[in-house]
């Protein structure tokens, strides 16, 4: 027998019985910026591809929302600070080992060139919308002509916020489910694929769909070949991770993450997408708002199987 | 320069809780909370058994992922080795928190995140951390490593010890005798 | 003189040799300016003031200091001077605070009136209440005589209310800390050595080579001199023995752990005494010159070999004997320790003067690392004229029962005032002082009945606790820490003498309790047993019959004296031992007179039936009976008792660890639901809970049905008939799976 009691103390609020430092508004955050990064990333992609004609979802209208879902994103992050007079000691320093450093300070880079870049686009998106501030005008006029180094900006800044939604969590070796390098390609994929579900949702191009569509299904599908790498990996590695990898392979996780990431969110968008493509009619608005979901869960799960698992004294069971 | 340490013998120990309670006066650690705990860990089966009972607390690592993954830099080093946390600089964002193996620290009502500090006031002073100086087990030894004749630098070479998940790679500096 | 402790700690710290002034430097030059000099952490600015105490949170009254920072109370600490503390406290006197600043103390005086036909308490004035208690303990004196009330005690205030009950012309004053606790070991000591072993206990822990513990379990027996001195003796790689059928904390820093079958320790210790007779390890010129009877012990123990008690006890023999010799190896060097709560089976001064015979044959009275003699300090009592004489006492109620009593029985007075077809009941008012007899003592129902009987009941107390419920009139003291009280007189190696000083004002309308006492003696006319005006005058009066005054004691709090002889017989010093024989007594001419086995012996006690568990209960080291559950700091520690099951058993029952249930005892009493701690660490025939647990008043928000008590389920006793102690782990428990 081996038993384990902590006697006294250590009973603090969010800490114990099982860790919960973070509720829903990391999930969401995480989210968001995924599928922020996925939109601007393929925006300026296309950009440079020259199809800001044919793909005007994708790179026009789409990048619209960035700013606000980032302002969603930062607030849900701001509402989770428990010290939150202090925020702005972010913006004091630059930690380079510090993930949520990084983060922020992407997320201050990326957020003003999300809105420039969007502003680009607003008269092609509005024709009848009529600037009247001349100076906002004319900035704007001057923006546009600096779209193509805005787009090269936006790729590198968009893939670093893809990787870092994941990174914050794997930096965290504490949080054995967490400690892996395959979630920050994860997420980064998952984040690209939310982006591309987006853009499906709102195409009414059948050619930008068809290309988003099969865009969503090769990432789908390396985010199941990542999801059972994961999993693999756990299992080949410490008795900890084994422990981590079990909240999911019959622990408490099991169910709603095979069901709902997995299926809902994964397999069967893939299917319908498939379908889709040898011709059987499936509205692409379902697997579209499938995978949107799928990715939501799949990062409240993360965060939360992340914080029930650690090294010493597991109240849980 | 110093480096500060604990070793707490686990043969002395006897889990009684007074290092606790002593935390929480001299710290004035909010009701509910605590900075450090007791831990008995038994192996064996009736009639043979064997118990460690372990007081525990931030180890002040040497490599500690929770300054590491401070944004701000509330968490940081302090000369001598504590790991602390500034209040005026901590906003709250809790990645220390999911970075500490130990689980040691937690967020302080009024929004900072707090924990144990080695006592650095009483430190600076010439006494002892308030845990260390109650135990009517004398349980603990803190002094610094860097001093080799210092009591713990001795007790570390002649006592049997460890610490606590050296595998997370924290290099803590809370050493239990036993 | 503290500043002298800090430096030696400062310089350890440095680890460098040199004198605290020239660490002093180094060390300010370790911390160069830095974050970490915000007032959060370094406590700038802050005004701190100190003042002296003993402590009240258990009886070993530790000397310390209360500090004050900007006037709010922050911490307790020890008295680096103190011999009972070493200037540690331990986790209850730490947390002692937390009896000051508790939200649900008692307030005001409270009077039980009538109101709707339902009975309630309504605010009083102290004069009000006072008033009450002296008329209705007037009119008792006057029905039945002064004796008829009764006093309950427990703590230091106690003191003042005895002098007052004594002026008042009784003497029926009782502790439980005599019928439920050490009353066995006094008087098994008594018979033996012609002397107690006291408190804190003569028992030289530290210099000894082995220890035996008969179910004392140090270390969560939290009596602080005890547990430093047991933590230095096992660190100096000294052998514990410890006796008991839990694995106790101080059985896992042990070199044997008998894990003895409940109530069979008499067998055990007759089997020790038998081996280190025939093996003739104890010490001949020892046993010849002190003590008395040793023929008639060899014969009569000569049947109790180990391989008798075997099967009783289920102690291997090779184990007994190896232990033993253990024992003689390190002889005198050796304590079998007397324990203190005792009252455990009924023949529980027999057993603990087994243990008080085995440890006269192996010469450890009188020797180093044995036990010593202790020191007394000679104070100068308070001059009060004479007390009354009493007609009659408590023992009166009993006249056949338990001679050898020296003490008044709080179980006897309980059971004396519940009238019986053959006896009128004796006692008509109760005083109760910092005892929550509800908790306390056993058989509550018993208990419950005997205030349905009462004229008066008057609880003295802190806390809103369960005997308040029951009182007529309530007095809210104020808390140890908001007082004076009278000196502490320590015995020990070196006599000495603590103040308690009031460190804060009373809290609302609290008083200390020599304040009630006295106003209640102007009451009754019998303010002559009080002629101190004040406390102040009463202990500076004492101060100054050893050459201190109370301004020299606020300053230093304890003061320790020289000490009149020495600790340890010297060899081969003569000696009278205040026994009939003037001799230690292995076979008690008193016990004999009596009518009572002069040698111990063993009985069998009845066993638990099939699916029944021996209830055991015992101490939690963060807290003290049921004083400190509603404590804030402490109840942070430990907010609720477990039940610890063997694994086996718990699968037998299908419960599984951390599930509550209650438990149900022999004649049906249930518990409030308790968590199960299923655990390796206690034998399948017997269940353990911490006592003062399972409080059942609102008004004390912590504790209020966090976890069980033990004393609803001790419907069942078996009395001492030596001395009448309340054997209380003769009951039987099972389990019942839907927790109420
Ligand atoms: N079932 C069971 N019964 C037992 C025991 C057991 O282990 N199990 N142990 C036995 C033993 S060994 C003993 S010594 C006795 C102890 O029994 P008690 O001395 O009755 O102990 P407590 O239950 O702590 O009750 C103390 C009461 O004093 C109050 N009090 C605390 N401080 C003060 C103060 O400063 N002034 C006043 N006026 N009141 C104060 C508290 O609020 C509480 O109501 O119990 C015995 N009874
Ligand atoms: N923390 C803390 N410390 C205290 C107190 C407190 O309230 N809290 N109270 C103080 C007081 S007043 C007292 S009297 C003492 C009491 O402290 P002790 O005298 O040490 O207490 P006991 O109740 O005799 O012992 C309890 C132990 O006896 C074991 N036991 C039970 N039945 C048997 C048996 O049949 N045989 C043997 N060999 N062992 C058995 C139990 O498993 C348990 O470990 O503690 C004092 N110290
Ligand atoms: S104060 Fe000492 S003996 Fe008590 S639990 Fe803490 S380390 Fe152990
Ligand atoms: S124990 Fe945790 S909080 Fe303390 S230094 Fe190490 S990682 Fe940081
Ligand atoms: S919560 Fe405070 S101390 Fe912790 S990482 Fe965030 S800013 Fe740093
Ligand atoms: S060193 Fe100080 S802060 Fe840390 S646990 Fe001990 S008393 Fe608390
Ligand atoms: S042993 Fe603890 S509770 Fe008892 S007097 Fe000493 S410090 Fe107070
Ligand atoms: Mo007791």
């Amino acid at each position: 027998m081996h038993e384990i009691t902590i006697t006294s103390g250590r009973m603090n609020h969010g800490i114990d019985p099982v860790l919960h430092a973070w509720g829903w508004e990391i999930p969401v955050y995480l989210f968001l910026g995924g599928l922020a990064a996925g939109l601007l990333f393929f925006s300026a992609y296309f950009y440079l591809k020259g199809k800001d004609k044919t793909f005007i979802t994708a790179v026009k209208t789409a990048p619209m929302f960035v700013p606000l879902l980032l302002a969603i994103g930062l607030g849900a992050l701001f509402l989770d600070l428990s010290h939150k007079l202090y925020f702005w000691r972010l913006y004091t320093t630059i930690r380079l080992e510090s993930p949520m450093s990084w983060g922020a300070w992407t997320l201050l880079l990326i957020f003003p060139l999300s809105i420039f870049w969007s502003a680009t686009f607003l008269k092609d998106v509005f024709p009848r919308w009529e600037c009247k501030i001349p100076m906002l005008g004319r900035f704007i006029e001057w923006l546009k002509e600096q779209r193509t180094w805005m787009a090269y900006g936006l790729i590198i800044l968009s893939a670093v916020l893809g990787m870092y939604t994941g990174i914050l969590l794997s930096a965290f070796n504490a949080r054995p489910f967490w400690n892996t390098s395959i979630l920050g390609p994860l997420f980064l994929i998952s984040g690209f694929s939310t982006g591309a579900a987006f853009i499906l949702l709102m195409s009414k191009d059948a050619e930008e769909r068809r290309m988003f569509s099969r865009i969503d299904m090769v990432l789908i599908a390396i985010e199941l070949f990542l999801i059972v790498h994961l999993f693999m990996g756990f299992l080949a590695s410490t008795e900890v991770h084994i422990e981590a990898a079990h909240l999911f392979l019959g622990g408490p996780y099991t169910a709603v993450f095979w069901t709902l990431v997995a299926g809902l969110g994964l397999i069967v968008p893939l299917l319908a997408e498939l379908m889709e493509l040898r011709g059987l009619h499936v509205p692409v608005q379902i697997p579209a708002l499938l995978v949107l979901l799928g990715g939501l869960i799949l990062r409240f799960i993360v965060v939360d199987a992340g914080q029930s698992s650690r090294w010493l004294y597991k109240f849980m069971q | 320069m110093a480096r500060y340490a604990m070793a707490i013998d686990t043969k002395r120990c006897v889990g009684c809780s007074d290092c606790v309670a002593a935390c929480q006066t001299e710290n004035n650690v909010p009701v509910g909370f605590c900075r450090d705990w007791i831990v008995e860990e038994m192996h064996g089966q009736y009639p043979t058994l064997d118990l460690e009972i372990r007081s525990e607390r931030c180890n002040h690592c040497a490599d500690s992922p929770c300054v590491r993954s401070c944004p701000t830099g509330a968490s940081h080093y302090e000369e001598g080795g504590f790991v602390l946390v500034t209040a005026e600089e901590c906003i709250g964002c809790k990645a220390c928190i999911v970075s500490c193996p130990y689980d040691a620290r937690y967020v302080h009502p009024e929004g900072y995140v707090d924990k144990c500090t080695f006592c650095i006031h009483r430190v600076k002073e010439g006494q002892d951390p308030a845990c260390v100086s109650v135990c009517p087990t004398h349980a603990f030894i803190f002094g610094d490593l860097e001093d080799t004749n210092s009591e713990i630098s001795k007790v570390l070479r002649s006592r049997k010890n460890k610490t606590l998940i050296p595998e997370a790679g924290t290099k803590p500096h809370i050493f239990y005798l036993i | 003189m503290k500043n002298k402790v800090k430096r030696r700690e400062f310089i350890k710290i440095l680890g460098a040799g040199t004198v605290g002034a020239a660490a002093g430097v180094s060390l300010v030059n370790a911390f160069p300016a830095s974050k970490v000099d915000s007032a959060k952490f370094l406590h700038v600015n802050s005004q701190e003031e100190v003042s002296p105490t003993y402590c009240e949170v258990c009886f070993w009254k530790c000397a310390g200091w209360v500090h004050k920072k900007d006037g709010k109370p922050w911490k307790i600490t020890g008295n680096a001077h103190d011999l009972n503390s070493q200037g540690r406290f331990c986790p209850r006197g730490t947390g002692g605070i937390g009896m000051y600043t508790d939200p649900d103390r008692l307030k005001t005086p409270l009077i039980r009136v009538e109101k709707n036909g339902k009975q309630v308490f309504r605010k009083a004035s102290w004069d009000e209440a006072l008033d009450l208690v002296a008329e209705r303990m007037q009119s008792i004196s006057k029905k039945w005589g002064p004796e008829c009330v009764a006093l309950f005690t427990h703590g230091s205030g106690g003191t003042y209310f005895k002098n007052l009950l004594r002026g008042f012309g009784s003497n029926n004053i009782a502790a439980p800390s005599y019928a439920q606790c050490r009353g066995p070991r006094a008087e098994a000591y008594l018979l033996t050595y012609g002397e107690g072993v006291g408190s804190p206990e003569r028992t030289d822990i530290k210099n000894a080579k082995c220890l035996v513990l008969i179910g004392s379990h140090i270390g969560e027996n939290m009596h602080n001199g005890q547990v430093q001195e047991f933590t230095e003796m096992v660190a100096n790689g000294g052998t514990v023995i410890t006796v008991d059928p839990r694995f106790s904390t101080a059985a896992s820093k042990s070199k044997y752990w008998l894990p003895i079958k409940p109530a069979t320790d008499i067998a055990l210790l007759l089997a020790w005494i038998n081996v280190i007779i025939e093996e003739e390890l104890y010490d001949k010129k020892y046993v010849e010159q002190y003590t008395y009877g040793f023929e008639a012990l060899k014969e009569s123990v000569k049947k109790n070999t180990p391989e008798w008690a075997y099967p009783l006890t289920t102690i291997k023999p090779h184990i007994i004997r190896q232990t033993a010799r253990e024992m003689a190896k390190a002889a005198p060097s050796v304590i079998i320790h007397p324990g203190r709560h005792v009252t455990w089976y009924g023949d529980d001064t027999q057993r603990v003067r087994a243990g008080a015979i085995l440890n006269a044959l192996l010469g450890s009275w009188g020797r180093r690392g044995g036990f010593y003699a202790p020191a007394k300090a000679h104070i100068k009592k308070y001059p009060h004229p004479k007390y009354p004489k009493p007609k009659k006492n408590w023992k009166d109620a009993f006249p056949d029962q338990f001679p050898l009593a020296n003490l008044a029985l709080s179980s006897g007075i309980c059971d004396a005032t519940i009238p019986t077809p053959d006896k009128e009941c004796s006692f008509k008012g109760w005083i109760i002082y910092g005892t929550n007899l509800i908790q306390t003592l056993p058989q509550p129902e018993k208990t419950l009945k005997a205030l349905q009987n009462l004229e008066l009941v008057v609880a003295i107390d802190t806390m809103p606790a369960e005997i308040t419920g029951w009182a007529d009139v309530v007095l809210p003291e104020c808390t140890y820490l908001e007082r004076y009280d009278d000196l502490r007189i320590s015995q020990g190696r070196q006599p000495s003498v603590a103040l308690r000083a009031p460190a804060f004002k009373p809290k609302n309308e609290t008083k200390p309790a020599y304040w009630i006492a006295q106003k209640l003696a102007e009451k009754l006319g019998l303010e002559k047993y009080f002629p101190a005006k004040t406390i102040e005058e009463y202990l500076d009066y004492r101060l100054k019959s050893i050459g201190s005054s109370l301004e020299e004691m606020r300053k230093v709090g304890v003061k320790n004296l020289a000490p009149e002889q020495d600790l340890y017989f010297l060899d081969g010093e003569e000696y009278e031992f205040s026994t009939p024989t003037g001799k230690i007594e292995l076979y008690s001419t008193t016990l004999e007179e009596s009518g009572f086995d002069p040698i111990p012996k063993f009985t069998k006690h009845e066993e638990p039936p099939d699916g029944f568990y021996r209830l055991l209960y015992g101490r939690a080291p963060m807290h003290t009976f049921g004083r400190t559950t509603n404590n804030q700091i402490l109840n942070d520690l430990m907010n609720e008792n477990e039940v610890w099951i063997n694994p086996k058993v718990a699968k037998e029952w299908d419960i599984s660890n951390g599930e509550y249930l209650s438990l149900e005892n022999q004649d049906g009493k249930i518990s409030n639901k308790i968590k199960a701690k299923v655990t390796e660490r206690i034998r399948h025939d017997c269940v353990f809970m911490v006592h003062g647990f399972g409080h059942d008043r609102k008004q004390m928000r912590r504790n209020y049905l966090r976890g069980a008590d033990d004393q609803k389920l001790i419907s069942k006793v078996k009395l001492d008939p030596i001395m009448g102690g309340t054997g209380m782990r003769v009951n039987f428990v099972t389990f019942r799976k839907e927790a109420v």
